[in-house]
């Protein structure tokens, strides 16, 4: 018998002071607790007579995982149990909207829609870097959080349908039917695939589909054989939809949405970064698409799409346990050391090379007076600038990298390191290669760049030294290990 | 509280000493012993004496069947002849006392909604493996305990189930993994001192009776000093040589 939940009641110490919200799946109620500074909310799953065994199963498989997740993009887990026969999960209130009313506002700017998808995309790379794929993304589960300091940033919601790599799959194991939102679900999920991170991607795509135009790329399907079409049937062009959309936005989302995940971002982060780069990213097919390509098209894509077979993607991906990395090397065009240059190039091929999906940032700082000042407004500004871009393709050229696999950055700042760590930390950047400068009166004067880097960048830093005749073998210095 | 499980120590006393340590840095306030401490190995006096003093200290033990065959006069019938022959060294390596002791480990225990057995819940004399989904259902049906922990299989598992059918998880180590109550689970820590899984790393697992969540370890132990003993005492020489290898 389920219990009657009103304000005052107790659950396991915690007191229900108001409901928020009542789904047809869970009543979520704000509660109170005498040690916990933070706002609380409770969440309870209906659970009478009727109720199916699925949302029973759901609701365990989002207490078995909350607890293990953590950082920014999640809410933080308190505790949870049962207080009779109703089960509850507390955790924390995160302050913010979801993006569903934003739905009522579509079709949204491009820049805007490449805005949240960034922040979107950035809260799944913490997720998936966590063993964990949501498999339900749709606008009322990404909730827009401003922080203090004025920054947005995603938080996830409901991880009652998610799977996590290290835990046992109590919904695949107990269900053969797919399990997702029809309009958002990818391809390999209706086919009853749950372990693949670039479902969510496809369900993305999905979302930033219907806030850039208005519509869904597939309806709302009901059947099973509506579900199914979106493996052979290619959703309309956005820019057919929303004519002032720009390729590089309509590249993107279709990109997202491509059948087989393969073709899709090798990572949220590469999703991410191209959302928040524009200008780098390269037009090709999809961003010119304009209709339905016709008979010969479509018989392609349904071949293509029979093709896709459960049990190889399932495989696929449990093999594929290295994750694609993103790559930064950061290269000071001014420092006039060739030995130096050519370990950095060595170093950075070694890298690239050895992960065929990764992807190249080269990046260098261009040095202004203080913050704020923009260079770029004069005429003299714009020419450095420019000179920097043109000089560091010239430095990346012997690489040979495809331009899908590599971009350029100046940066402007007046603190090199900060530039450098805020540049990695705002693009999930996986890995920093850079060189460790010689011992200059600058240096002494200003610190070293790299060893700041070292101790405060967010990932893995390599700093690489010129071979030398007598110390050949100290070349290469990774992280955790300061200069000298 | 928090239970640090050992099963199918085998007389391995490195490997024993360094789950123990491991669990003990892990927090753990309780120890159950899941049964085959003996058998295999070259410290069968060590490693009894050892979780008799565990024992006296608040911690449970059953019975597994090289304890039964190391103690009974009618030794092995289901073993194979190298086995068996191992079994007759140890008896001979045990005292009075140590005898004693193995004789009165109870088959199960029970406690709270936990089962601890050696084999499997419906027939523990019997010793049926617990190796696949359907002999993990069978055992979880025949026990009204929402946990069970078992050995006998030296391989890491974790069985569920929410109706009559089970289902198989291949734990990684170190992963806290949440049992919630709705379900019936199974849990075999895998072999502390007899690893069969190709990684010759010592197994155990610890489970926290708040967060009711279960963590499976590997323990790196000196093997190769197992392995020396073993020979020393002229038991077969696969015995030591798959310590190694983890076969």
């Amino acid at each position: 018998m389920p219990i009657d939940l009103r304000p005052g009641l107790d659950i396991g110490g915690y007191t229900l002071v108001e409901p928020l919200h009542a789904g047809g799946m869970a009543t979520l109620w704000r509660v109170s607790h005498p040690q916990q500074a933070f706002p609380l909310l409770a969440k309870l799953p209906n659970i009478g007579y009727g109720e199916g065994v699925s949302r029973i199963v759901s609701f365990e498989v989002e207490r078995m995982l909350m607890p293990s997740l953590s950082g920014p993009h999640v809410p933080r887990f308190v505790a949870s149990g049962e207080t009779g026969d109703q089960p509850w999960l507390v955790m924390e209130r995160v302050s913010g909207e979801t993006l569903q009313p934003l739905l009522e506002q579509t079709p949204l700017a491009a820049e805007r829609v490449a805005a949240l998808g960034a922040a979107a995309a950035l809260a799944l790379d913490d997720l998936h870097r966590q063993h964990v794929v949501h498999l339900d993304i749709k606008p009322g589960n990404l909730l827009l959080h401003v922080d203090a300091q004025g920054h947005e940033r995603i938080v996830l919601l409901d991880f009652g349908l998610s799977h996590h790599a290290h835990l046992p799959d109590l919904l695949g194991e107990q269900f053969s039917e797919p399990m997702g939102t029809a309009p958002y679900m990818a391809p390999e999920q209706v086919l009853g695939v749950r372990n693949d991170p670039r479902s969510d991607q496809f369900a993305l795509g999905a979302t930033l589909y219907y806030l850039a135009t208005g519509e869904t790329p597939f309806g709302a399907p009901t059947s099973d054989g509506g579900l199914r079409r979106r493996l052979y049937q290619p959703p309309r062009p956005p820019r057919e939809l929303q004519p002032s959309m720009p390729r590089w936005l309509q590249e993107i989302i279709l990109r997202c949405l491509e059948v087989d995940p393969d073709d899709r971002y090798p990572t949220a982060a590469q999703l991410a970064f191209d959302l928040q780069h524009p200008e780098q990213v390269v037009l090709g097919e999809r961003a010119e698409r304009i209709r339905d390509d016709g008979m010969l098209g479509s018989a392609k894509r349904w071949l293509r799409g029979f093709r896709l077979d459960a049990e190889e993607l399932r495989a696929r991906q449990a093999r594929d346990e290295l994750r694609p990395p993103l790559i930064v090397v950061a290269v000071d065009l001014k420092q006039g050391d060739p030995a130096l240059d050519t370990a950095l190039l060595d170093v950075t091929r070694r890298l690239v090379e050895t992960a065929p999906n990764a992807r190249l940032a080269c990046l260098t700082v261009l040095r202004v007076a203080r913050i704020g000042m923009d260079t770029n407004i004069d005429v003299e500004g714009r020419n450095r600038h420019v000179k920097r871009l043109i000089a560091l393709r010239h430095w990346a050229r012997p690489l040979g990298l495809t331009e899908q696999r590599i971009t350029f950055h100046v940066l402007e700042s007046a603190d090199i390191a900060e530039a450098i760590i805020d540049y990695a930390r705002n693009n999930a950047i996986d890995h920093i290669v850079m060189g460790a400068r010689g011992i200059t009166g600058m240096r002494r004067l200003l610190g070293s760049v790299s060893a700041r880097v070292v101790a405060e960048a967010n990932c893995t830093t390599t700093v690489v030294r010129a071979a030398r005749h007598e110390a050949a073998a100290d070349a290469m210095d990774t992280a955790g290990r300061k200069e000298e | 509280m928090r239970i640090g499980l050992l099963a199918d120590l085998h007389a391995n006393r490195e490997a024993v000493e360094a789950c123990f340590q491991a669990l003990r840095e892990a927090a753990c306030d309780r120890y159950v012993f899941l049964g085959d401490l003996v058998g295999y190995g070259a410290d069968p006096a060590w490693v009894v004496d050892f979780v008799r003093a565990q024992v006296d200290a608040g911690a449970t033990a059953v019975l597994g069947n090289h304890d039964d065959a190391a103690v009974a006069a009618t030794a092995g019938g289901a073993m194979n002849a190298r086995a068996e022959a191992a079994i007759a060294w140890t008896s001979t390596q045990l005292d009075a006392g140590q005898h004693a002791f193995l004789q009165a480990l109870p088959l199960s225990v029970s406690e709270e909604d936990r089962l601890y057995v050696h084999a499997n819940a419906w027939a523990p004399a019997a010793w049926g493996y617990v190796g696949n989904a359907l002999a993990a259902a069978r055992s979880m049906a025949a026990t009204p305990a929402r946990l069970t922990f078992c050995g006998h299989v030296h391989e890491p598992a974790l069985y569920h189930a929410l109706d009559a059918s089970a289902h198989h998880f291949a734990p990684k180590p170190g992963v806290s993994i949440p049992l919630p109550h709705t379900r019936r689970w199974l849990a075999i820590p895998g072999s502390c001192g007899q690893p069969r899984d190709h990684d010759p790393a010592a197994a155990c697992a610890w489970f926290d009776c708040r967060s009711r969540a279960l963590t499976f370890l590997r323990v790196p132990y000196d093997h190769e000093r197992a392995a020396a003993k073993i020979r020393a005492a002229g038991l077969p020489e696969a015995f030591a040589s798959r310590l190694a290898s983890g076969t």
